[in-house]
Formats: C-alpha cells, sequence, structure tokens
C-alpha cells in the first residue's frame, strides 16, 4: 500500500504513459471522437498528429474505422466518453471488434457516476454488463494512477480485444509506482479469515478503507482488487470462499451484471457462499456530485464496513 | 489483371449466377435478388481490377474488399473459390452445421476482409482500412460494396463525412442500386431522393453507371481515383434477381427460395441466355 496521494485522473495517466510507448511504436493509433479534452489526449494530437484521428461526434464510425486500422495492423486505442462508447457503439464493438476478433483497445474515460449532476445521459453503469456478455471481449477497470501506468505497457502487447474504464477525477493511490499488471490475476491487498471484499475499478480504495475501519474492531477481511472482471480470476474467488465464507462484491455499476454478478457466476457453479452485492441499484441515479452518488448508496468505507458488520452479527 | 477481355468477363458473371441459383436452391437459404444484382460488379473487380493473390490472403499490399451488403454471399463465395481462396467443395456445405460458410460472411474465410452482415458497417471500416494505407503509404485501394437499402444507416454517413475529411482518394464505395429492399421499393419504404446528389454534397466524387454493363463498369474502375483527394462513389444501376426474367425487379425475390419447377426454369434460362451470346460472339467473329 502506498500512503502518496495523486492528484491525476486515471485517464491522465493513461495517455501519458501510452503517449511514451507511441513515440516508440508508430503502428499506435489514437482514435477519438471530439473528446481529445476529457480523453485528455491533446498530446497526440498536438505532437504525434500522424497517429492520432479525431471522427468528430460518430462513436459508431469510430469504432468501425479502428477496426479497419486493427485489421492492417495498426493497433488502435480508442477514447472516448465511456457512457457513449458503451452504448452508442456498442454493436460496432460486438461485430467489428469482438466478432472479428480484432486487437482493438477500447479506453471509456469519465465512467461510472465520475460525470456526477450532468445526469444519467452521462453515467455508465452498464458498461461492465454490455462489454462482459461479448465472447472474445477482456474487461479491464484500473483503481489508480500507478495501477493505471502499468495496465498500459501490459495492454500494449495483450493482442485481443479488451475495455478498459476509468473514471474523470482524481484518485487516490492505492499502489506503488512501478508494479507490474498482470491482466487476469486479481491482487490480494489485504488477509484476514472473516469475510472478503472484493472490488473494481476505483472503489478498490474505498473496500480497502472498509477494511481499515473493520479491523479497528478487530474485524479481519480479505481484500481483492478484481482489476480484471473478465476473464475473471476464478480461483481466488473460490481460495477466499473457502477462507471467509462471505463475500460482499463493490462497484461503481449497476448491481446487475457487473463484478458481483461475474462473482457470483464463479460461486454458484463452484462453491456457493454468501455473498452481498454493493453497487447502484437499478434504477436512473440521483443527481450529485460523484461523491454525493456514492455517499446516498452507502459505496463509502462506512457503508462498505456495515454490510460486513450487520452479516457477520447475523451470523 | 492484364489480357482479361469482357467476353470472358460476362461469361464468368453468367457461370456465377448459375452457381449463385444452385446454393441457393439446394441449401435451402440465401439472398438470391441482391445477390444477382452484385454479380457484374463482383465479377468485374474479382476478375479485373483487384490486386489480390489468392495462395496470400493476407499480402500487405493487396487491395481490399469489403461487402458491406453481407447478405448477398453466394456469389461472393463461388468467386472466393473459383480464385483458389477456398475449396470448391466447400461451397457444398454453405449454411451447414459448423460450416465457415455462414449466411454471411467472415474474416474465418481466407479473402473475407470483414465480418458483415449488420448493415452500415462496411463504409467505416473501409475508411479505417484506407487511413491505414495513407498512413504506411501503400498504394492499395479499398472497394466497398453498399445495397441502396443500406443507405438509410447513418453510419454511413458518418463514413461519408469522414472519407472527404481525411482525404480519402484510396476509397471507393460502390452503391448497388436496385431500387429494392426487404419491404419493398426503396422510395417507398425510405426514400433516397437524388443518391447521387447527396453522395456529392458529402464531398465524394460520383460516378454512375450501368452495374450490369461489364465494359462500362471496368472503365470506371479504372479510372479511379477520378479526383486526387476525394473518395470515389460509383452509384451502379442494378436490377434486383438480374438474370432471370420472371424474378427480376420483384421485391418477393429478395430471399425467396425457389421450388424446384423455379430452381428449373431459373438453369434453363441462364444456360440459354449464355448460348444466345455465343452465337452473338460466333457471328461477330
Ligand atoms: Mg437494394
Amino acid at each position: 500500500m502506498s500512503e502518496k496521494t495523486s492528484v491525476l485522473p486515471c485517464r491522465k495517466a493513461f495517455s501519458e504513459a501510452l503517449f511514451e510507448l507511441a513515440k516508440e511504436d508508430r503502428d499506435i493509433v489514437v482514435l477519438t471522437s471530439d473528446s481529445r479534452g476529457s480523453a485528455s489526449v491533446e498530446n497526440f494530437a498536438e505532437h504525434l498528429p500522424g497517429q492520432f484521428i479525431d471522427v468528430g461526434i460518430a462513436e459508431q464510425n469510430l469504432i468501425s474505422i479502428a477496426s479497419g486500422l486493427a485489421g492492417c495492423g495498426k493497433k488502435p486505442f480508442v477514447f472516448a466518453p465511456a457512457c457513449f462508447l458503451s452504448t452508442r457503439s456498442i454493436e460496432q464493438i460486438k461485430i467489428d471488434v469482438a466478432y472479428t476478433n480484432r486487437d482493438v483497445k477500447i479506453i471509456g474515460v469519465s465512467g461510472g457516476v465520475s460525470y456526477g449532476p450532468l445526469g444519467s445521459t452521462h453515467h455508465s453503469l452498464e458498461d461492465i454488463a454490455f462489454m462482459r456478455a461479448i465472447p472474445n471481449m477482456t474487461v479491464i477497470l484500473p483503481c489508480d494512477v500507478n495501477q493505471t501506468k502499468a495496465l498500459v505497457k501490459s495492454l500494449v502487447s495483450y493482442n485481443k480485444p479488451a475495455y478498459i474504464r476509468m473514471g474523470r477525477n482524481p484518485v487516490e493511490n492505492v499502489y506503488d509506482e512501478n508494479i507490474f499488471f498482470n491482466i487476469g490475476k486479481a491482487n490480494l491487498l489485504s488477509d484476514g479469515a472473516d469475510a472478503t471484499i472484493i472490488a473494481t475499478g476505483e472503489v478498490v480504495k474505498t473496500a480497502y478503507d472498509a477494511a481499515l475501519i473493520l479491523r479497528d474492531k478487530g474485524i479481519y477481511t480479505r481484500v481483492i482488487d478484481m482489476h480484471t472482471v473478465k476473464p475473471i480470476d476464478e480461483e481466488i474467488i473460490i481460495e477466499s470462499a473457502r477462507k471467509t465464507e462471505f463475500i460482499v462484491t463493490v462497484e461503481e455499476h449497476n448491481i446487475k451484471g457487473g463484478l458481483g454478478s461475474a462473482v457470483a457466476e464463479v460461486l454458484i457453479r463452484r462453491l456457493p457462499v454468501k455473498m452481498y452485492i454493493a453497487g447502484i441499484p437499478d434504477e436512473f441515479s440521483i443527481t450529485g456530485s460523484q461523491k454525493e452518488i456514492l455517499e446516498h448508496y452507502n459505496i463509502t468505507p462506512e457503508g462498505i464496513s456495515n454490510i460486513v458488520l450487520k452479516e457477520l452479527r447475523r451470523g | 489483371m492484364e489480357g482479361i477481355d469482357i467476353s470472358f468477363l460476362e461469361n464468368k458473371a453468367k457461370e456465377i449466377r448459375r452457381n449463385i441459383v444452385d446454393m441457393i436452391y439446394h441449401s435451402g437459404t440465401g439472398h438470391i435478388g441482391g445477390s444477382l444484382s452484385s454479380t457484374d460488379i463482383l465479377v468485374t473487380l474479382y476478375y479485373k481490377i483487384l490486386r489480390i493473390d489468392p495462395r496470400n490472403p493476407v499480402w500487405t499490399d493487396r487491395d481490399r474488399f469489403i461487402l458491406s451488403k453481407g447478405h448477398s454471399v453466394e456469389g461472393y463465395y463461388t468467386i472466393l473459390a473459383d480464385l483458389g481462396f477456398i475449396d470448391r467443395e466447400e461451397l457444398k456445405t454453405y449454411c451447414k452445421f459448423n460450416s465457415r460458410l455462414t449466411g454471411h460472411p467472415t474474416v474465418k474465410i481466407p479473402g473475407v476482409e470483414a465480418n458483415t452482415g449488420s448493415l452500415g458497417h462496411g463504409l467505416s471500416l473501409g475508411v479505417g482500412m484506407a487511413l491505414a494505407g495513407k498512413m504506411d503509404k501503400k498504394d492499395y485501394k479499398v472497394y466497398v460494396l453498399m445495397g441502396d437499402g443500406e443507405q438509410a444507416e447513418g453510419s454511413i454517413w458518418e463514413a461519408a463525412m469522414c472519407a472527404k475529411h481525411y482525404k480519402l482518394d484510396n476509397l471507393i464505395g460502390i452503391v448497388d442500386r436496385n431500387k429494392l429492399q426487404i419491404g419493398g421499393p426503396t422510395e417507398y419504404v425510405m426514400s433516397l431522393g437524388d443518391l447521387s446528389a447527396k453522395w456529392a454534397s458529402f464531398g465524394w466524387e460520383v460516378v454512375e453507371v450501368n452495374g450490369h454493363n461489364i465494359s462500362q463498369l471496368v472503365t470506371v474502375f479504372e479510372s479511379v481515383p477520378v479526383k486526387y483527394n476525394k473518395p470515389t462513389l460509383i452509384l451502379a444501376h442494378t436490377v434486383k434477381g438480374k438474370g432471370v426474367s420472371f424474378i427480376e425487379d420483384k421485391p418477393e425475390w429478395h430471399h425467396k427460395i425457389p421450388t424446384s419447377e423455379e430452381y428449373t426454369r431459373m438453369i434453363r434460362e441462364l444456360n440459354q441466355e449464355d448460348d444466345n451470346v455465343r452465337e452473338d460472339i460466333g457471328s461477330a467473329v
């Protein structure tokens, strides 16, 4: 665990890391649909214009063009707000990227409720469910800047379709610098025998802080960063079920179809244990800042720790 | 391909038409009307225009062809087999259990560049391939064959705008303008109006052609790019069901399967026409 905090949003870290690699690898191409600012890819537009394509506000075209480029040996990274990318272009993602099995990296920025008060048009709370149901797709949510930088390095040599979701706002660091990102292999952040908390994306920090609250009460939890939601790390889930008998999942996503569902699919098949899926309920969310929305739905260290406390008291 | 003459192409087109009818009749599935309207365009491209190598389907300098109207596969598959991309025997597996030859093409089939079947994707894919060609300073061309009913897809116009913006003169769109779609005449279902003017207004160089006149098609394709820095749109006027008189221009033959009696009549007609042409050639010589 790093003590350092960062003021950078993950999207910015992603773009900076990719920029360094793109200077050496001319096949890396960045595409965006008039989101060079929100995706933080101005560096490409300015300094690597030959590797940058803006298609205007046209998300369907955006994805198909990327597939065409990949079919000719390019390594396209497509950047747009997760809300539009994961819904407006979903058929292009299904057919032109996944069905055709082209090496296209789909980078959804400002995901979850990180656009806050802009409303549900700008929230992406179904993207994990959509992407997870498409064969050949890999689904990844990094949780901090250091992990995001490590992810970029791993992604460049990962020749498969992938959807990456990041938030809009600066996040505190969970990891130290120079960690390695192992796609498909979850990270155990703390161990314990009382309960397991599995989280993905920027709420991993929330899960970790929940574990700290619980530790002060003498309750020891396993905290798992399930950065890769698909293909999911089945073994760490089963190991957790053997050790703790109660698993809470935490995600900035609709409680239907996301990380919780993915974990449940593994448990129900191999080792059913009691579970709780913490996330946004199946409704168009209340208005507020990202922080206010998450607080409203109890996606906070206190909220998550209370779920564990309640279950242990009951048990 | 040098040395390929027009009469060879015309005879090849007839052979492909017979194969289309055969495949559809024997498999009990397919899109007969649109396959027959596209035949002369496909034959001209594959036997005369495209720079391709069946022995090396992934040759990086090859021209790219995308069948955006992915339902017109029967002629496409027949040509790929005839040229040696796939084995002729494999055609018999068309739409059968576990075959690569699905009702819409996929890149699992050597020579196929895109998984099409959902309309409105092909031109955007072509834009990507044409952009890659420009980035890598390669001189290949990208051809995208679209249907006219398909023109209602908004994504086509996203791609049209983009191709002009990026000056993709290595991109050639072709519209099989057979004036029909599954629900009836295009002008009844969703009127296209002046399609030529629409493409021109998006900054494309538009050329109109009789899509069944192979010598015209060759001339037009050989003149591409018509304008430096501009994509080309070839508006090919065609007849749905072309070559079989009793299904020509009939909306119900979009994907109807012929009865055995109809099949016999179709083949007889397609053979007869062949004989007539042979007589014509004979008398001309
Ligand atoms: Mg039509």
